[in-house]
């Protein structure tokens, strides 16, 4: 696709932790490039990168050198409010991303505040709708809710505020499998509806191979390869490491683990 | 949902109520349960209803005793507790009775003050050194130290030797060092929350700092500050009745309990009822603090919920 | 029903509850089943009862939570009747358990060879230089390459998987009947977890073990187990052999099956499991 009509552009994209001999250059010169209306996945084990690369994206971590454009404007380290109309994340711990102490009607109705967008209850209930929950759960805390159930209310914030961009970090790990399935159709609904643009990080192939059209897969900070998801079930990757991790995420085969090499 | 407050059943099941239809219904609620919680301990049960009796008494102190704190009556001095002076009198015939209510004005008045500063003060230097980190956390922190150098009781003879003794002064004096640990207390209690998801996605959402501490991080530290100042309750207590016993804090004829212990000091061998009961209510009230602030912190802990 | 022999451990009639204040919790309710040599499989999700039916083997369910059984039976004893000295014997030496986390389940400030050592000097009188020989043994047998380096790293100096490997020689070296793992590869990443399953499989089929298989990841228990044990609020659902898990009858793992994505198999919308009350008094099959 052409440098203009892509949604995100991330060219060169270098993440380092710390300074002096304890630094850990987490990201290595990442690129690749999302359409609009895509849904593009990022895979790869823990200490790939993944999650730095989807935070930089988000502009909740500064320190990154590299060029990040999104829906054709170049990003600075720290992002305007605007930018946070267009691109909204979700993150993957339901029980960590709520505040505790905030009603749901409280979570919801902050972004309307922060934007001054206004019609703050029409909005609230409208969100609370789309993602399954009825008016009944306005009022609850995040502790009278179950996983699933606060990752939908987390959906729901990540849309009230419209944007076009959704980053979601590992969305349905840490709920239980028959709640998983629910919430990946809702993201899948949602995107369809509202011709939204996904990046989804991940470790678990299969998800990604349901949500996305094309892939990156990561390792050590670099991204090693790209395909679609065609080629991932065609089971042609090209790279050594994408083959193993294809054949990890398969299942558990005896004479498989043991040509497993350890990359690092 | 009945809303009629009257009947009682409906008015806890609308305390309950699994889908609260309000904010209001929903954060009553929520202190609804925090209270059955707490009712559940005896030995917190204990302590608030101290501190209550003390509240209590401090506001009804002219009504619960018909003699004057300051009535001087020199030809009954030093008598001993009688159906007249329930609790004898002291060095100048005055009621020990009287003195003892009244002097739970000024205790309460001292605990109240000192609470009302250092909380905030605290809460806002911790919360705000810890969120924003670099340079404001340095400035803070070492501006912490220099006032958590300071021994309580030493500063306040500071006080007293450049503003003069007196229980404004006194109060003044405590507040300035008690507030230091609280503002520790913040801001670990920040450094913890910041890295939370849900202060990332408020962040995502273009809030700045100010709206995040105020109403994101506060809230989350508020628990640990509530519990910590009650418990110091005890030590300011203490610390104000030394200073009154050095004749720093209240002067005479204020009847607050460290003063009337040092003046009775001296008689303490044959007229033991004028030092001793200052000295008793002042233990049970530390006490009721400190059962009340461990009752509070099983209710009120954040990692309960 | 077991691969081989006899049963190693008989399970009748199992009951956990947790009294609360208002009301009880039972955690698992009634199950029965054995184990022989094989790898057998416990699925379920959370709330499902298979954790707390892991250890409630070994006993290791802290008051007030109550343990109940018909009977325990393990190599003719029951372990539900048996008093806590005798229950101490059989812990680690005859059945041991590996748990999720090692950050968790290590002590941080040991060494990991003096951990692994002093797991074999509970159950054996020996010098401490044969313990030490015995846990380099160990560290060999679960593929670490460098064991004499490896012996004198603290826990925190490991990665995840070295860690669950060290873990695993911990509670192999006094040589157990049978292993309870609960979901020993959780934690892991995708490749390293079929590497540490590898070492497991060799593990326990060289020694003749038996291995009960705890976990959520339904597709792994299918490819790895030799049987499967389907639990659903505290019951079994259903018990089959892990080759015909496609075959299950039971509505809830049917559902289960259907609600994974899976790469090989696309699908436009994933079934989500529709729970039916009836399941929760289902009689065990």
């Amino acid at each position: 696709m052409s440098a203009t009509s892509a949604m995100i552009m991330v060219e060169g994209l270098d993440v380092t932790f710390g300074h002096g001999p304890s630094a850990v250059h987490a990201v290595k010169n990442a690129s690749f490039t999302v359409a609009p209306g895509e849904a593009f996945g990022i895979v790869g084990e823990s200490g790939s990168g993944k999650s730095t690369v989807l935070r930089a994206l988000a502009g909740l971590n500064p320190a990154w050198t590299g060029s990040i454009v999104v829906a054709g404007e170049a990003q600075p380290p720290h992002r305007r409010r605007a930018f946070f109309k267009q691109v909204q994340m979700v993150f993957q711990d339901p029980y960590g991303s709520l505040h505790p102490r905030h009603t749901v009607d409280r979570i919801l109705s902050e972004p309307v505040a922060i934007h001054g967008l206004g019609q703050s209850d029409r909005r609230i209930e409208r969100a609370l709708l789309e993602v399954g929950l009825g008016p009944a759960f306005r009022f609850r805390y995040p502790h009278q809710l179950s996983g699933g159930q606060r990752q939908r209310v987390a959906i729901a914030r990540a849309l009230i505020l419209e944007p076009r961009i959704l980053l979601l970090d590992e969305p349905t790990s840490a709920l239980d499998v028959s709640v998983q399935a629910e919430v990946l159709n809702l993201l899948v609904r949602l995107r369809r509806e509202r011709a939204l643009t996904y990046v989804l990080v991940t470790h678990n192939l299969s998800v990604i191979a349901h949500m996305c059209g094309r892939l990156a897969v990561m390792n050590a900070g670099r991204i090693v390869e790209e395909m679609t998801v065609a080629q991932l079930r065609a089971a042609t990757p090209r790279e050594a490491y994408t083959r193993q991790l294809l054949r990890a995420s398969l299942g558990y085969d005896r004479r498989a683990a043991d040509q497993f090499e350890t990359y690092d | 949902m009945s809303a009629s407050a009257s009947s009682r059943p409906g008015s806890r099941a609308w305390l309950l109520a699994e889908t609260p239809h309000s904010r209001t219904q929903a954060r009553l609620g929520q202190a609804y349960v925090r209270w059955l919680h707490f009712l559940r301990n005896p030995l917190a049960m204990i302590g608030l209803a101290i501190v209550v009796a003390l509240i209590v008494i401090a506001a009804l102190a002219p009504y619960l005793t018909s003699h004057s704190p300051f009535a001087q009556d020199l030809g009954n001095r030093l008598q001993a507790p009688s159906a007249e002076h329930i609790l004898g009198t002291d060095e100048l015939g005055r009621d020990v009775y009287a003195r003892l209510l009244h002097g739970a004005r000024i205790t309460l008045l001292i605990v109240g003050l000192v609470a009302i500063i250092v909380g905030p003060i605290g809460l806002l230097v911790g919360t705000v050194a810890g969120y924003l980190g670099g340079w404001f956390d340095t400035v803070l922190m070492r501006i912490t130290d220099v006032f958590l150098a300071f021994p309580r009781l030493i500063l306040a003879l500071a006080f007293v030797a450049a503003l003069g003794p007196g229980i404004q002064n006194a109060i003044i004096a405590i507040a300035i060092t008690a507030w230091p640990p609280y503002a520790r207390i913040a801001r670990a209690e920040t450094l913890t929350i910041r890295n939370s998801d849900f202060i990332s996605a408020i962040r995502l959402q273009g809030a700045g700092p100010l709206r995040i501490i105020l109403g994101h991080v506060v809230p989350l530290c508020l628990s640990s500050l509530i519990i910590r100042i009650t418990l110091d309750m005890a030590g300011i207590i203490l610390t104000a009745a030394g200073l009154g016993f050095l004749g720093l804090g209240a002067q005479p004829p204020m009847p607050e309990w460290g003063a009337m212990i040092s003046s009775g000091r001296k008689f303490l061998i044959d007229h033991w009822w004028v030092a001793t009961i200052p000295g008793v209510a002042i233990c049970i009230v530390s006490l009721g603090f400190n059962l009340l602030g461990d009752g509070l912190r099983d209710v009120l802990d954040p990692k309960g919920k | 029903m077991a691969a081989s022999g006899d049963p190693l451990l008989t399970v009748e009639d199992l009951w956990v509850r947790f009294p609360g204040r208002t009301r009880v919790v039972e955690a698992v309710r009634g199950i029965s089943f054995a184990v022989g040599r094989e790898k057998l499989g416990i699925v379920g999700e959370s709330g499902s009862g298979k954790s707390v039916t892991g250890r409630s083997i070994l006993r290791l369910i802290q008051p007030p939570g109550q343990v109940t059984a018909r009977r325990l039976m393990f190599d003719g004893i029951d372990l539900a009747r048996i008093d806590e000295a005798a229950m101490r014997d059989i812990r680690g030496r005859r059945i041991s358990m590996v748990l999720q986390d090692p950050k968790f389940s290590l002590n941080p400030v040991m060494t990991v060879g003096r951990q692994i050592a002093e797991a074999y000097l509970i159950h054996h009188k020996a010098e401490p230089a044969e313990a030490r020989r015995r846990a380099l043994d160990m560290l060999a047998a679960v593929r670490i390459r460098n064991p004499e380096r490896v012996f004198d790293l603290y826990p925190h100096e490991v990665s995840g998987g070295m860690g669950q490997r060290i873990m695993m020689a911990m509670m192999l070296i006094p040589d157990p009947d049978l292993m309870i793992a609960d979901e020993p590869t959780s934690a892991l990443d995708v490749t390293v977890q079929m590497q540490v399953l590898a070492i497991l499989d060799d593990l326990v089929s060289k020694r003749g073990m038996g291995l009960i298989f705890i976990s959520h990841d339904l597709n792994l228990v299918a490819s790895f187990c030799d049987r499967v044990l389907i639990m659903y609020a505290g019951r079994i659902v259903e018990v089959c052999q892990a080759a015909r898990l496609r075959e299950a009858r039971h509505p809830y793992t049917v559902g289960l099956l259907r609600s994974l994505p899976r790469i090989d198999e696309p699908v436009d919308e994933l079934q989500v499991l529709q729970r039916d009350p009836a399941w929760l008094d289902a009689p065990a099959p």
